[in-house]
């Protein structure tokens, strides 16, 4: 068998050889670090997904060996496959870098910068883009769309005030289950993504839409206000599941399981699909095996006070105290009915109310 | 008078009837294309005529339809993209209103030539009456073995078929098109793949607008090489334009592309001159989605010298100094319009047609609107002026689809050109709610117009 031909593609000056059918952002993401375009719509693992934010788009300033020219507009990297002798622009590229920040701020304006009630605080990729690649205030002065708090079921609350329109949830719920729910409705700035008359969205596999969600706009009922995702720790385990690979994530607080999640790569994919019954249901230590913690990148603001390889320092209270141990001025649980030790927060039906603290809902 | 190739026989009693429309010479392009030429022989012929996609823009027919792939077993398509919804552009459904005969003609010939024996007529919705038209048109050359199974014994295999959009101007976009035809969402697909090689369904497919269609006619009837004879340079042959605006004699024309734009704004056998006597003050001369240019730019191009209706001479200069063909929707307007008011009409329009796929025209356009609304109100501040610049800016070229640019150059073209009609709107704002918009002020740049 002849080895196959390979394309040499050079992206902000660095060379790689990749084979033909590769896209410019995939073989950016081979180099890694800031070469990889941002992509808000791509999804390598849905079809047909890409080229919608226009978040990645590169410059070609050459096109190919066989045809150097350079291509007059700038293109979305995620739909391009590259050409042997292509040279694109990424970061390098002033055009690139100004229709970015562009790019940026008209997502921003139908986005509201809540994060500090978002639930996906800490893992919004629009968070992350808009702190990258953005400006510090925007120019827009007009009143913002706004739309009501759409149910989609038992499972998954819907906020299309929070929503892009990357489509990534419709190609889900098209790709992993057998029937088509939901899509989009309305045309340019009133579209909106939806169920047609308010259905639920009840497949085995439609809590993967909460996944691929970049920003907060599909959320997870039985997780959501619970707790922020930067004081959990995340945990690799499997279960023998008979509808998908059982591969999950577990998000532990203290010995509580707060929500489940697939497995996600540096670039934010999840790696397998998981089915409802492991996501939503089995949140109890017992029903998992567990592997070990998960490896969060260290950019990551989950990975905050997950230090890894950490020494402490010798001089412990205790070791200055002469063993004696340091004094407790107040027990919170003494004044607060907030956060007592005999309530689970992950098995609260919803956002935890003060209601709730009166309760006793211990797990065993 | 000019030649007349389409509209040679639209004033003929009856010509939409098959009877009329076949003793008037009708078909005869067919019997020719079958008979004595081949589908390559033709693709030839439109190739030497040098005929440009009508559609808006002006990309070379015979070019486009040598590169439909051919692969082996796998059936091809032609779609007739009557999709016609561009404010200004109104010329298809005029030829498609009273030669519906001479479509379904182009349209055999064209499927013949690019071997598809399922062909398309995609129909903008508002055109309502239309269909019925068209449909009974193609019944009728039908019932004359112009359709369907075997024509004229050649063993070639033809049915069309009318399809109506829902009314969205985006599905006047190729692959929008294909999208609608298909059953879905009319959202813009990203090319490569052009529909050349994966189109309908994903089979190879050329999309031609009504007049490129029904431009085949005349060109196997008179040869490719006559046809390349009439017009100038690459653009050859006629164009229909639909005029409107401030102009005594709005209507469909045809012309040869030789003539000036001032020649056709005021002769009589066009335009016939600005309405009421007044003076010309703008021009959009290829439908909403191109530049507008000032009365000043209109008639000379950067060089100083005549500028024409063809392709080339309105595109001179770059959009510093020029626009385009675009459609042919000639918009004229005289010296009591405001420029600031017809950009936020057509901002508004592009804001409500966008199809909401892309982020920049999704979130762009919908920004430009809101800010000309507020300009036009008498509530603009000069940073906006500004600030619709780099909006536009951040549009243009960034989308997936035309749409975006459509949507950008309107905006630029009038900021480019009539900055200061947007400052006096900023400077003015009591006087921008009056009745006559206070343009007044805007009388000395037309003073070098010589009409």
């Amino acid at each position: 068998m002849s080895e196959q031909q390979l394309f040499k593609v050079t992206i902000d000056n660095i060379t790689i050889e990749v084979a033909p059918g590769t896209t410019i952002l995939e073989a950016a993401r081979k180099i890694g670090g800031e070469v990889a375009p941002p992509a808000m719509c791509y999804y390598s693992k849905l079809k047909g997904s890409g080229g919608k934010c226009r978040t990645c788009l590169v410059e070609v300033s050459k096109g190919s060996e066989k045809d150097p020219r350079p291509m007059p507009k700038l293109v979305a990297s995620c739909r391009t496959t590259v050409m042997d002798g292509m040279e694109v622009k990424n970061i390098t590229s002033e055009r690139v870098v100004d229709a970015r920040a562009g790019v940026v701020e008209l997502l921003l304006i139908n986005h509201p910068l809540d994060c500090p009630v978002c639930d996906q605080a800490g893992e919004c990729h629009l968070q992350d883009l808009s702190y990258e690649h953005g400006n510090a205030g925007t120019r827009y002065e007009f009143q913002r769309r706004t739309f009501k708090k759409h149910d989609l079921g038992q499972y998954i609350q819907l906020h299309m005030t929070r929503c892009i329109l990357c489509y990534r949830c419709v190609f889900t719920a098209d790709q992993l289950t057998n029937k088509r729910e939901h899509g989009v409705l309305d045309r340019g700035d009133h579209a909106q993504i939806a169920t047609f008359i308010e259905k639920n969205l009840d497949n085995d596999f439609i809590g993967n839409v909460i996944d691929v969600c970049p920003v907060g706009a599909l959320t997870d009922k039985t997780f959501r206000f619970k707790n922020r995702v930067w004081f959990l720790k995340p945990v690799n385990a499997h279960c023998d599941c008979p509808k998908c690979s059982g591969k999950v994530t577990l998000w532990y607080r203290g010995e509580e399981v707060f929500r489940v999640t697939a497995r996600k790569d540096q670039w934010g994919e999840v790696e397998d699909w998981i089915c409802n019954e492991c996501r939503f249901d089995k949140k109890k230590t017992s029903d998992w095996v567990i592997e070990g913690p998960r490896e969060i990148s260290r950019q990551s603001v989950i990975s905050l006070n997950h230090y890894v390889g950490m020494q402490k320092p010798k001089e412990t209270f205790e070791a200055v105290m002469d063993g004696r141990k340091p004094r407790m001025f107040m027990d919170i649980h003494d004044v607060s009915e907030v956060n007592r030790p005999d309530v689970d927060l992950s098995l609260i039906d919803g956002p935890a109310h003060s209601d709730d603290f009166n309760k006793t809902n211990k797990k065993d | 008078m000019g030649i007349k190739l389409l509209l040679d026989k639209a004033h003929v009693e009856g010509i939409r009837s098959y009877e009329v429309y076949r003793r008037e010479g009708g078909y005869r392009s067919v019997e020719k294309a079958l008979k004595e030429l081949g589908p390559e022989a033709i693709v030839e012929e439109v190739k030497k005529s040098g005929l440009r996609g009508r559609g808006g823009a002006g990309f070379p027919t015979g070019m486009k339809w040598s590169f439909i792939a051919k692969p082996e077993g796998v059936p091809r398509h032609l779609v007739c993209n009557a999709d016609e919804s561009e404010p200004g552009t109104f010329k298809d459904r005029y030829l498609m209103e009273f030669l519906p005969h001479l479509l379904i003609e182009g349209l055999i010939v064209s499927s013949y030539a690019l071997g598809s024996n399922a062909t398309y007529i995609y129909i903008r919705g508002e055109y309502a009456w239309i269909p019925d038209i068209l449909e009974e048109a193609i019944a009728e050359a039908k019932a004359n073995g112009w359709l369907g199974k075997n024509i004229l014994g050649t063993g070639f295999d033809l049915e069309i078929y009318v399809q109506r959009g829902a009314g969205a101007y985006i599905c006047g976009e190729e692959t929008a098109l294909i999208e609608s035809l298909e059953g879905k969402r009319g959202n813009p697909r990203i090319k490569p793949p052009f529909p050349a090689v994966k189109g309908l369904w994903d089979r190879p497919t050329v999309v031609n607008n009504v007049e490129t269609l029904a431009a085949v006619v005349p060109i196997i009837n008179m040869g490719g090489e006559e046809y390349a004879k009439i017009g100038v340079g690459k653009s050859t042959g006629t164009k229909l334009i639909s005029a409107c605006g401030n102009i005594n004699k709005p209507g469909v024309f045809e012309i040869d592309m030789t003539i000036s734009v001032e020649e056709f704004i005021y002769s009589d056998e066009y335009c016939g001159g600005i309405r009421n006597g007044k003076r010309l003050k703008a021009c959009i001369p290829g439908g909403s989605s191109v530049p507008i240019l000032p009365a000043n730019k209109l008639f000379k191009t950067a060089k100083g010298e005549t500028r024409y209706m063809n392709y080339e001479s309105l595109a001179d200069g770059g959009f510093a100094s020029g626009t385009m063909m675009g459609s042919g929707g000639f918009i004229v307007l005289d010296e009591d319009q405001s420029v600031v008011k017809h950009t936020y009409t057509l901002a508004r329009f592009y804001r409500h047609e966008s199809c909401g796929q892309c982020s920049p025209c999704r979130e762009g356009t919908g920004w430009m609107e809101k800010i000309l609304k507020r300009i036009l109100e008498g509530k603009g501040k000069m940073s906006d002026i500004d600030l619709l610049w780099d909006i536009q800016r951040k549009i243009e070229g960034n989308t997936i689809c035309p749409l975006g640019d459509a949507a950008a150059w309107p905006v630029a073209a009038a900021i480019r050109h009539f900055r200061d009609e947007f400052e006096w709107y900023v400077n003015n704002p009591e006087l921008c709610l009056t009745s006559n918009y206070g343009l007044a002020h805007y009388a000395d740049p037309l003073e070098v117009v010589t009409a």
